[in-house]
This record gives C-alpha cells, sequence and structure tokens, in this order.
C-alpha cells in the first residue's frame, strides 16, 4: 500500500466548507471519538464517492475504493501532521485508493491515443481542416452547463487510454499540481506534462464535432 | 517555426511558461498560420469544457441523497474491529 502524505501544501484541494475542518476535529479523530468518525463518514463519503467515481469512470462501483479510503484513514489519523485541511488530506487519500483499485481494472474500451493526436506533413506542416468559426466562450460554458452536454463530455473523457486519462482527472479535475500528481502515479513530473498534452489534444480531438456545432 | 513545433509548445504557451525567444517564434507562427490559430482556440475550448464537465461539489450534492445506509454501516461498523497483525 502507497504511504499516506503527509506534507500536502495547505491549500491544495478543492475547498468546502467541512465540519471537519474545524480547528480541533482531527484531535476528536486521533482520540478515538466515535461521534466524530461517524460525523467524518457522513460528512464525506458522498464527496469521497464523486472523487473515487470521476476516477474509476461512469458507472463504476465506488463501494471497495471508498471503505479502503476510510480504512486508512482510520489506521493513518496518527500521521496527519495538520498542515493541510484534513479535507485536503483524506481527498489524496481517496485518489490513493481509486488509483490502486483502476491498476487492478480490466481495461475499458478505449481509443488508441496515436489516432486522436494531431497529423503532419513531411514539411511539419499541420493536416486540419477546419469547417466552420470556432464557439465564443460564453457559448462553451452554456454547452457545458447543460446536464446531457456533461455526460457527453465525460463519455468522451473515458474514451482516453487509461494513462492519459488518468493523468487528465488528476490535474484538470481534482487539481491537483504536476508535482502531486507524479508522486501518485510514481513518474517523473515531465512526463505528467507530456501525458496531459496529449490528453488535451486527444480529448480536443474527441469533442470536436461538439466545438464545431456537431454532436460528437 | 513549424505546426508541428506550435502543437508541441501549445501547452506550455498557455501556462504562460515558454520562454521569450521560443514565445516571439510561437506568436509570429500564430499570426501566420490561421489553421494553427483554429487549432489551438479549438484546444483551449476542449480543455475549457473537460474541467467543467464535473463541478466536484455539484457530484457530492447529487450522492449525497443517494448514499446507502448500510455502506456507512458497514464503514464504522469496520473500524471498530480489531485490525489483524
Amino acid at each position: 500500500m502507497a504511504p499516506v502524505a503527509t506534507n500536502l501544501p495547505a491549500e491544495s484541494g478543492a475547498a468546502g466548507d467541512w465540519k471537519i475542518d474545524q480547528p480541533g476535529f482531527a484531535q476528536r479523530l486521533r482520540a478515538g471519538e466515535g461521534a466524530a468518525f461517524e460525523l467524518l463518514v457522513r460528512e464525506q463519503t458522498p464527496r469521497l464517492m464523486a472523487v473515487i467515481g470521476r476516477l474509476l469512470g461512469q458507472d463504476s462501483d465506488t463501494s471497495d475504493a471508498l471503505q479502503d479510503t476510510f480504512m486508512r484513514i482510520f489506521q493513518n489519523i496518527e500521521q496527519f501532521a495538520g498542515e493541510a485541511r484534513l479535507s485536503t488530506w483524506i481527498h489524496r487519500i481517496a485518489v490513493n485508493s481509486a488509483l490502486m483499485k483502476l491498476r487492478k481494472q480490466s481495461r475499458r474500451d478505449e481509443v488508441s491515443i496515436d489516432q486522436l493526436l494531431p497529423a503532419f506533413d513531411g514539411h511539419g506542416k499541420l493536416r486540419y481542416e477546419h469547417l466552420s468559426p470556432w464557439k465564443s466562450p460564453e457559448t462553451v460554458t452554456d454547452l457545458v452547463l447543460r446536464r446531457e452536454m456533461k455526460q457527453q463530455v465525460r463519455r468522451q473523457i473515458d474514451r482516453l487510454p487509461e494513462n492519459y486519462r488518468t493523468v487528465l482527472i488528476l490535474r484538470d479535475i481534482e487539481e491537483l499540481d504536476t508535482e502531486e500528481t507524479a508522486r501518485l502515479l510514481e513518474i517523473q513530473p515531465g512526463a505528467v506534462k507530456t501525458r496531459l498534452h496529449r490528453a488535451r489534444l486527444a480529448l480536443r480531438a474527441l469533442l470536436e464535432p461538439l466545438l464545431q456545432g456537431d454532436e460528437p | 517555426m513549424t505546426c508541428k513545433e506550435f502543437v508541441d509548445f501549445m501547452m506550455t504557451y498557455l501556462d504562460g511558461e515558454l520562454p521569450e525567444a521560443e514565445r516571439a517564434r510561437f506568436e509570429a507562427h500564430l499570426k501566420d498560420c490561421t489553421c494553427c490559430l483554429h487549432f489551438m482556440e479549438t484546444y483551449r475550448q476542449a480543455v475549457a469544457m473537460g474541467k467543467k464537465c464535473h463541478n466536484c461539489e455539484e457530484d457530492g450534492q447529487t450522492l449525497s441523497s443517494n448514499v446507502p445506509e448500510h455502506l456507512i454501516q458497514a464503514i464504522l461498523a469496520a473500524r471498530r474491529r480489531p485490525t489483524p497483525d
């Protein structure tokens, strides 16, 4: 099992107004107070299920990784140094549990990355035909606010090859920085940057029909 | 700068991390090549759509009414069980 991070940046992770971040709460957990554990589980389960679900893919079973997450929180609460918010610390544990589960999971139906990267001619000229002007940023924001459109974008993200999809989710959705993503995936920061760029290029290709005004 | 180099540098440029000399070459290419201009705009939009398709707070709220009580109880029961050495 990968070690639990104790030296997280103080302000990393999605901010939320959580009861578990109130002063003294971690101490109640360290003291083994049952009511504090129950509050932690009830308050954080929906959020952690969502984090795990994003990493495992749509319609995945999140319960194993969720239970693993809480077991690791219970077992390692003594290691929580209080430098980051407690909610940030447990977010990282959930990400780690989801990644471990992902490594054991069978591969999904995914598209080869090479099919999704841009093509160039022998002189390095981009082979790209744009059929219509791009949409304004407001139009893109309006589009993605529609529930069915969010589902379509998520489905396209799920089609990315696993190594690329994971980096895209950790960096662009979970908002982890390059170094932390590298640490969690046990790869070099340079590899994170390369994979992120390729994942975004591939996502661009998958979303192109949508960006050109057609359905993907 | 070729289109290929342009595409390679695109993320670094958009992150504001491209060194000045490269940035000047990049922007000169951007001015001359409508193909790359269009490509970069759609790249930028795809990234924005990817980031916005999950609203972390909203995902959690959607799930909050669907968490099965037996799952909560199983997690709490697991904490109470002594861990094997």
